[in-house]
């Protein structure tokens, strides 16, 4: 997984809240067989929209999604998170996030930042006044800066090493691959393999 | 103190603990399958990961397989791609795989068991939820996510939390014509579709230790549909000898090995679990469910509930729109409800026992008219076992269909299916609105109901069949 240290992107203003992940990729897509490739289902109901935020040539480069309250409720589903990274976002803001697409996000490498509604409002008009401005997410300092805009970002402890570190499950995991190579060489032999 | 079963083969498999993180516990057995799977091959490919132990997994195709024509290719263009990318995956990353057309395809869950893969005291793993079928044999067997998939793949182990303990116990003896289905279906009515929410279910007493391991298969095969993670029985003579000469059974002084574990493999008496629940067996009757949950069943012999007389208001709630959806009124004796299809199959109902018990109730009679039967054996060797012992003639000449391995209409991800209104009686697992076709309506029942439902038309035990004039029905 991509280490997350700062990220300066063009900024999206998605002046929408509970945004759900059915609205953030539909069900349809979930068909599919692949982890990636899903940058088509992302907001796919408002895609044919061309007022919609991502149809404008000024946004349609984003890569941090400056989001309403309650962002990723509804459904489990981690094709959420492959088709905002997919699309090219690094980081999503909000002021608040459900909590398993906060979860499912933080395995991936996709930061989500909570600011203040105060701040989101603030670098929302800042975007829409010029679009193209880009923001700068740093989770070092857990800082966000667009323009004069400077915004603190809550981040958790845990997430914000895992991110910096680039480690999703898996990577913690094989960080005790020692651990595991000592089971295995204690493990009955009498225990049943599939290949022979 | 002493330790439950659960907590000895959990402790057997820690790799790694540490205070406020979940354990890391090694997997013995991953099964898969193509439906849940492909993203995690994907995602290994992605960061260029291998998969660390192909000789502990098993791929089988199983819940998109057609059972009729199985030579040609498969209609459904989404099936079709999911069996190849299995294929495909499996060949790419060196896991052995039981395709459509092979002599050990058929449900992962029918399969592990048939091959001696599933053995007591292992843990055991599929991103299926009814992978808790395996936990009869003493295994600790549950069900995870694509991502868990991946993660299994990639270190053979998952970090996870401790579950609670219950016991179920099942003490008495069954009387003639109810079976293990007809227990667990009445353990989820007592205990509730989220009673077991967090816990291993151990199941045990008298009852328990007299059934086969298809039985036994049969009731941990539902214990997700109580809520619960895993469901366990202690191994026995019975599981030994189910076990003893199977392809992948250790031999010689591997067995000696493996039995002398094994043997230990049972909950301390001084144990303690976090819940006991008691169910009397000898005061079980054939059950039948009735609504759009496992837990909403009831004894054949009862009426469709009146949703004013359930206590709680949740449950009232969803008693009405189950007899919405079921297009039921209450007081209808259950005995009266006429159904267009009976199912028999599944990994919860595929296996050869399965289809013994239902063939030696239809033998020598036809089936009503206006029902459908189809019968759906859990593997290909199931299939085999069943043609070689003259059941699939039994079944035809009832007037059934018999059809080729797979999961099938359990949840019509293959054409078989329920049409809109259509009512089912089926041996499969879930009844949930729309399980088996869109519209579908589902009556879960034991092998014995099923058969005695084709032959009557409606809702039926073997005890309410007309005995035939040259032979005794089984």
């Amino acid at each position: 997984m991509e280490k997350f240290i700062r990220h300066t992107g063009v900024g999206v203003p998605l002046r929408r809240s509970n945004v759900d992940t059915d609205q953030i990729i539909p069900a349809v897509y979930l068909k599919r067989v692949t982890r990636t490739g899903f940058e088509d289902g992302l907001f796919a109901a408002w895609r044919g929209d061309e007022t919609f935020v991502l149809n404008q040539p000024g946004f349609a480069a984003g890569s941090v999604l400056v989001a309403g309250p309650d962002f990723g409720t509804g459904s489990s589903r981690e094709h959420a998170v492959w088709a905002l990274k997919d699309y090219g976002f690094r980081a999503v803001l909000s002021s608040r996030f459900a909590d398993i697409f906060r979860g499912n996000s933080g395995k991936q490498g996709l930061l989500t930042g909570q600011l203040n509604q105060d701040d989101i409002e603030l670098i929302w008009k800042a975007l829409e006044n010029a679009p193209g401005t880009k923001v700068s997410v740093d989770l070092d300092q857990r800082v966000v800066t667009c323009g004069d805009i400077v915004a603190p970002m809550q981040v958790d402890d845990y997430t914000r090493w895992r991110l910096m570190e680039g480690l999703d499950d898996i990577g913690l995991t094989q960080r005790h691959v020692d651990a595991i190579d000592d089971f295995e060489a204690a493990r009955p032999s009498h225990k049943p393999r599939t290949l022979v | 103190m002493g330790q439950t079963l659960a907590e000895k083969v959990w402790d057997a498999h820690v790799v790694r603990r540490a205070e406020g993180e979940p354990d890391l516990l090694y997997i013995d057995l991953h099964l898969v399958h193509e439906v849940t799977s492909p993203q995690a091959f994907d995602g290994l490919r992605l960061a260029g990961r291998p998969v660390r132990r192909p000789d502990l997994t098993l791929a089988t195709e199983d819940h998109n397989t057609p059972t009729l024509d199985i030579d040609k290719p498969i209609a459904d263009l989404t099936s079709r791609t999911q069996i190849e990318t299995l294929r495909r995956n499996c060949q790419e990353f060196g896991v052995r795989i039981h395709s459509l057309g092979d002599v050990e395809q058929g449900i992962v869950h029918v399969v592990g068991p048939q091959l001696g893969l599933t053995q007591p005291g292992l843990t055991v793993v599929c991103g299926d939820s009814h992978t808790s079928t395996h936990g009869a044999f003493g295994a600790l067997a549950f069900g995870i996510g694509t991502s868990e998939v991946e993660h299994v793949l990639a270190t053979q182990t998952l970090p996870l939390r401790p579950f609670k303990t219950m016991a179920i116990n099942v003490e008495g003896r069954l009387k003639p014509g109810v079976t293990a289905k007809d227990i667990i279906l009445a353990v989820i009515a007592k205990i509730g579709t989220g009673g077991g929410q967090g816990y291993v279910l151990e199941y045990r007493g008298e009852a328990i230790r007299s059934l086969s391991m298809e039985a036994r298969m049969t009731i941990c095969n539902m214990s997700i549909e109580a809520g619960a993670r895993a469901g366990m029985i202690a191994p026995d003579e019975t599981t030994f000898a189910y076990i003893e000469g199977r392809p992948h059974a250790p031999s010689g002084k591997e067995w000696d090995a493996a039995l002398e574990y094994w043997r230990t493999l049972y909950t301390d008496d001084d144990a303690v679990f976090d819940t006991e629940v008691t169910i009397d067996a000898d005061a079980l009757e054939p059950f039948v469910t009735w609504g759009t949950n496992p837990g909403q069943g009831l004894p054949l012999s009862a009426a469709v509930p009146d949703p004013d007389t359930f206590a709680d208001e949740s449950e009232r709630t969803a008693a009405r729109r189950a007899l919405e959806y079921m297009d039921l009124q209450a007081g209808t004796p259950l005995r009266d409800i006429a159904v267009d299809t009976v199912f028999i199959g599944s990994c919860t109902n595929g296996r050869i026992e399965d289809l013994r018990a239902a063939a030696a109730v239809v033998k020598g009679r036809k089936k009503a008219d206006t029902v459908r039967v189809l019968v759906v054996p859990g593997s290909a060797k199931v299939r085999l076992q069943a043609e070689a012992e003259g059941l699939d003639k039994v079944f035809t000449e009832f007037g059934a269909e018999w059809r080729h391995a797979g999961c099938s209409m359990c949840l019509g991800m293959n054409p078989d299916q329920l049409a809109p209104g259509e009512r089912s009686a089926s041996t499969s697992n879930r009844n949930f609105e729309g399980r088996q076709g869109k519209g579908g309506r589902t009556h879960l029942v034991s092998p014995l109901v099923a058969a005695a439902t084709g032959v009557r038309g409606t809702l039926s035990s073997p005890a309410d069949l007309e005995p035939l004039d040259l032979e005794p029905v089984g």
